[in-house]
């Protein structure tokens, strides 16, 4: 599994990450930042395009 | 022992074409040779966290990959000549520096207009240590003047009022961010400013800066006198590929490549990324583009590592050529501005939501269908928008 967390103070509430992995990523109503916090390991590459693409690099992943 | 693959430049994109180099089976040395102090760290926070206090520099060092672990790191070197077919490149100091293949991660600098009078305290905005001089100097109440209306100069003016700045924008052009945004959104954007206090002053320059020795104001074109404490310049940027004079290379505005991001004739396995590189996209076919966005880097580095890794093994590229879509985001008081595409070459604007002087949807069209979208506080409504963006390639 990967753990997918979000440093919330420092994200800003672009939505980048959306567009990398929409289904994990979204803004909700207000356009704030909602995500589920696991994913397979097949999403790998979807969630470090995620990651790179956060222009406040506000997001870490941990596989265990 | 082979000489290095040696990336000039270290910043984002030779961050992210190392570590595709590395994914893709390049096991050999990797050195960079930077000209700031710094390991790669991320520029945008630079015009808005940054100078509003809310983010220290210590926080904008990009994370480092396992894979990247036993890059060479060479900081404060300036490359300066280079003789690609002999696999060499020389440094200020006067060293030399050996290469089997060569990655062009070097960047861009502000554009400086040549403007009579003192020309001490004119101010641009790049680096980390040109962030924290304006932050330094910028506090409430004091005169800021900018000029330029583009993203740098619009970002720092919004700042600088958050901050409680008075500030003057400066610009040739006939709205702030219209090259970006066009005519209409543009004046919305203009509004929005204006709102907020900054007066403009467009479709004009600075004829002269005043003062003794430090810049303590400027003359217009149209003779108004603005007296100013800071002043920025924002006016564009200007590709650093001066040390590759010399070999034969298309240098007009950036380094030429390939579809697959290597360079145009050069002798040797090379690639060109980030803001220095003028390349083709298969999604928006005709001449090649130099992008400045934030989302270039990462995207090129992608192909271009997986590209050079390919040369260096004696192979051709293969697989899709560089197939892109840029976007850019930008946040100037209560707008949150997203854009996909290349609306900056439309000929056709279609606002589709909203008002342009406030939340909004934009299509941006040429001859061959819908090139871009831009959307004001609405980015979770661009998905379909970037699906059809992304589908011109297919």
């Amino acid at each position: 599994m990967i753990s997918i967390s979000v440093d919330t103070n420092t994200c800003s509430n672009y939505g980048q990450c959306c567009f990398e992995a929409e289904d994990i990523f979204s803004l909700d109503d207000k356009g704030v930042l909602q995500f589920i916090p696991q994913a397979d390991d097949s999403r790998l590459e979807e969630l470090e395009n995620a990651a790179d693409a956060c222009p406040m690099q506000a997001i870490s992943l941990t596989q265990s | 022992m082979s000489a290095p693959v040696v990336v000039v430049g270290a910043g984002l994109s030779a961050l992210r074409t190392a570590e595709s180099l590395r994914k893709n089976g390049y096991d050999g040395p990797i050195r960079v040779l930077g000209e700031e102090p710094h390991l790669p760290y991320n520029r945008p926070p630079l015009s808005k966290q940054v100078l509003a206090g809310g983010i220290e520099v210590e926080e904008l060092a990009f994370p480092m990959r396992a894979s990247v672990s036993d890059v060479d790191w060479n900081l404060g070197v300036e490359v300066v000549r280079s003789d690609l077919a002999a696999g060499i490149l020389t440094t200020a100091d006067n060293r030399t520096i050996p290469m089997s293949a060569l990655v062009v991660a070097s960047g861009i600098r502000p554009r400086q207009l040549p403007i009579p009078g003192p020309q001490k305290g004119r101010l641009l905005l790049r680096t980390i240590e040109d962030a924290l001089h304006v932050r330094g100097r910028m506090s409430a109440g004091i005169r800021l003047g900018i000029l330029g209306s583009g993203f740098i100069g619009c970002e720092v003016a919004a700042t600088a009022r958050g901050l409680g700045c008075e500030v003057d924008i400066v610009s040739l052009d006939s709205e702030p961010m219209i090259r970006p945004l066009g005519p209409d959104l543009g004046a919305g954007m203009r509004t929005h400013h204006e709102q907020h206090g900054v007066r403009f002053h467009l479709g004009r320059t600075i004829s002269q800066f005043t003062g003794d020795d430090q810049v303590t104001g400027a003359i217009l074109d149209d003779g108004t006198h603005l007296e100013t404490d800071l002043m920025i310049e924002a006016v564009g940027s200007v590709a650093n590929t001066e040390w590759l004079d010399g070999n034969d290379l298309d240098l007009g505005n950036g380094v030429l490549t390939d579809g697959y991001l290597s360079v145009v004739h050069s002798p040797i396995p090379a690639v060109a990324v980030g803001d220095v590189a003028r390349h083709p996209n298969a999604l928006f076919p005709g001449e090649p583009l130099r992008i400045e966005h934030w989302s270039m880097p990462t995207d090129m580095g992608k192909l271009a590592g997986k590209t050079l890794a390919a040369l260096l093994a004696g192979k051709k590229p293969e697989g899709s050529p560089f197939t892109s879509l840029p976007s850019f985001w930008s946040d100037q008081y209560t707008w949150n501005i997203q854009s996909f595409g290349i609306p900056g070459a439309a000929s056709e604007y279609r606002l589709v939501e909203g008002t342009y002087d406030g939340d909004c949807i934009v299509e941006y069209h040429d001859s061959s269908g819908l090139i871009g979208v831009i959307g004001v506080n609405r980015t979770a409504e661009l998905l379909p928008y970037r699906r059809r963006l992304l589908a011109r390639y297919s």
